[in-house]
């Protein structure tokens, strides 16, 4: 599977990073170097394997109902870029 | 007496004990030395005026007998951990000069028993990368240097931890490990680099890369202070869902010297065609090591180890490009105007990262987009479990694997950097020990042929740091590495 100039555009776009019409051959060229890289998986048979998600078997452990922690907004908005009151603010979102 | 900058942790802690000396002189040693090695560029940030405020408070509990285990001994923090109050960036530009409001798990753990802040130490950006490269605050040099005094990197992503540990800016370090992050830097520097099993030590706090992969451990210069340090560092965190419940061993006290009956099992899959045969060498001389301390070595196979690499490199971009999406430029970092909200994300993450993370983000967002996630990112995880279960079987055989820990020694800074996937290939021997989440330690046992560190690694058994660290002691003192680099950086 090769990755196209058009697929750049579209997986960009899709994780929320900018990029100018000269960066996208040289980063089709990357891609399709590290996905055919991975493709050698594929050699492997998988057939009834169960996928690995994580090293640890915990079960997810559970806590008291309480309030145990909050209550310092300012903490939480002390690096905001910009913000207003006890909010983030970001350009307007709907009309 | 030796300068007090060169002594290791353990003798450190010995001297503050015997009152030799007291934590403010030996901080401000360390300060002075800090302050004499730009040209290393392992320090983004230095903490003089804290570190010397921790001394003081040191010198009082070692004076009325309330001492913590590290009380009044200075490292270096990885710049991924975040420091409450002082300024944390993963070495991105798009984390600015972000300042954490709350403390890592593994920080706290390590100034409650007593350690002192010397400051933060450079490393690749949000730990991609495996050469100390892709740092924003650019690149670390490696205090060991080439044969024609050519500056060489000192491993990655640690690699602020490792340059800073070789050349004595610190007792010791912390670091983090996702593919080989404190194992490759440590062999690279001649180093001990520690990476424990997963869930060992807490992620809480820690600036996550691949979450199902990393691990925080320690860089230093003896598996002995590998061994206090992670007794610090560990702990069971409620805050960390993969925190595993369980109880911190006194590693030191595992350090008998006796591995008479021990089992150290070889992968015959690590026997790489492209292996320097000075590597082939030296693995062949650790082998003679441990049988001669009584260790019986067994052959054993790890049949999926060629599949490791290509599986990390779907699995942690996979859950790199997950954890990265919350650098928006909303809560925090340095954010860029747009003409709407998704254009300002675009431009602050066009803006923020560097060209690797650009990448893996992108690998990541690839594999897990819809018609790709079950060919790629399924088939990975599927391919991790055959990985898992290579070990389970070998650990029928034997109790520990002893391989090389990087297939070369330090490479010329911007020999790699324009081939993502010729840099990729320095983790060959590290990632599969954290795709199976098992503890990894990596020895200094020797140098090539220009004079330069190169790292034996064992892998033990998940929880079975006591006895990996009893191993690396014994295969430390039978390789009695005592190199020191050149201290070409304080002219």
């Amino acid at each position: 599977m090769s990755v196209d100039e058009k697929t750049v555009r579209r997986i960009a776009t899709l994780a929320r990073i900018g990029l100018s019409e000269a960066e996208v051959p040289a980063l089709a060229k990357e891609l399709n170097a590290i996905i055919g890289f991975v493709e050698q998986l594929s050699e492997v048979d998988t057939t009834g394997v169960q996928p690995f998600t994580s090293p640890v078997e915990n079960k997810m452990r559970r806590r008291e109902d309480v309030v145990s922690d909050g209550g310092y907004a300012q903490d939480v908005l002390a690096n905001a870029p910009e913000k207003d009151d006890e909010y983030f603010a970001v350009p307007k979102v709907v009309d | 007496m030796s300068k007090l900058t060169d002594l290791n942790l353990a003798q450190a802690r010995d001297g503050l004990a015997s009152k030799a000396f007291s934590a403010t002189e030996l901080t401000q040693a360390h300060i002075e030395r800090v302050e004499a090695s730009d040209k290393l560029n392992a320090y983004v940030l230095k903490t003089p005026e804290k570190a010397m405020d921790m001394a003081k408070a040191s010198d009082a509990k070692l004076a009325d007998g309330t001492a913590g285990p590290l009380e009044g001994l200075p490292i270096g923090v990885k710049d991924l951990f975040c420091t409450q109050g002082i300024r944390t960036t993963a070495s991105s530009k798009i984390l600015g000069e972000f300042i954490p409001p709350y403390e890592s798990t593994v920080t706290q753990n390590l100034w409650n028993d007593g350690a002192v802040l010397l400051g933060k130490l450079n490393n690749d950006e949000f730990a991609m990368g495996s050469s100390n490269e892709t740092s924003c605050f650019g690149p670390v040099n490696n205090p060991y240097q080439g044969a024609n005094g050519e500056n060489l990197v000192p491993g990655g992503s640690s690699g602020g931890s490792s340059a800073a540990v070789a050349a004595r800016l610190g007792v010791a370090a912390t670091a983090t490990d996702t593919g080989g992050s404190i194992r490759q830097p440590a062999a690279f520097t001649g180093t001990v680099g520690l990476k424990p099993t997963y869930g060992r030590c807490s992620r809480w706090g820690v600036v996550a890369f691949a979450s199902s992969l990393d691990q925080a451990g320690p860089i230093t210069q003896t598996v002995r202070d590998a061994a206090i340090m992670l007794g610090s560092m560990a702990s069971f965190d409620s805050r960390d869902t993969t925190s595993v419940e369980r109880d911190v061993p006194n590693y030191e006290a595992a350090l008998t010297g006796d591995i008479k009956g021990l089992r150290v099992g070889i992968p015959k899959e690590y026997r790489v065609d492209t292996m320097p045969s000075e590597i082939e060498a030296l693995w062949q001389q650790g082998i003679d090591w441990l049988r001669d301390a009584g260790a019986e070595i067994v052959d054993v196979s790890l049949p999926h180890t060629k599949y490791a690499l290509p599986a990390y490199y779907i699995i942690a971009p996979a859950e790199a490009s997950s954890n990265l999406a919350r650098y928006d430029g909303v809560r925090y970092g340095a954010r860029q105007a747009g003409v709407d909200i998704d254009d300002m994300y675009a431009n602050t993450r066009a803006a923020g990262f560097g060209d690797e993370v650009k990448r893996r983000v992108m690998v990541g967002t690839y594999a897990l987009s819809a018609g790709y996630y079950d060919a790629y990112y399924v088939k990975a995880l599927q391919v991790r479990r055959l990985i898992a279960q290579d070990f389970n079987q070998a650990y029928e055989k034997c109790d520990v694997l002893l391989t090389p820990t990087t297939p070369s020694a330090a490479f010329a800074v911007g020999k790699e950097v324009e081939d993502p996937l010729e840099m990729y290939l320095n983790d060959v021997f590290t990632v599969t020990v954290n795709l199976a989440g098992l503890p990894g330690l990596s020895v200094p046992a020797g140098l090539d042929g220009n004079g330069l560190p190169l790292g034996l690694q064992l892998i033990g058994r998940a929880f079975g740091e006591e006895q990996l660290l009893r191993v690396g002691e014994v295969l430390e003192t039978a390789a009695g590495f005592t190199t020191r680099p050149k201290e070409w950086w304080s002219a």
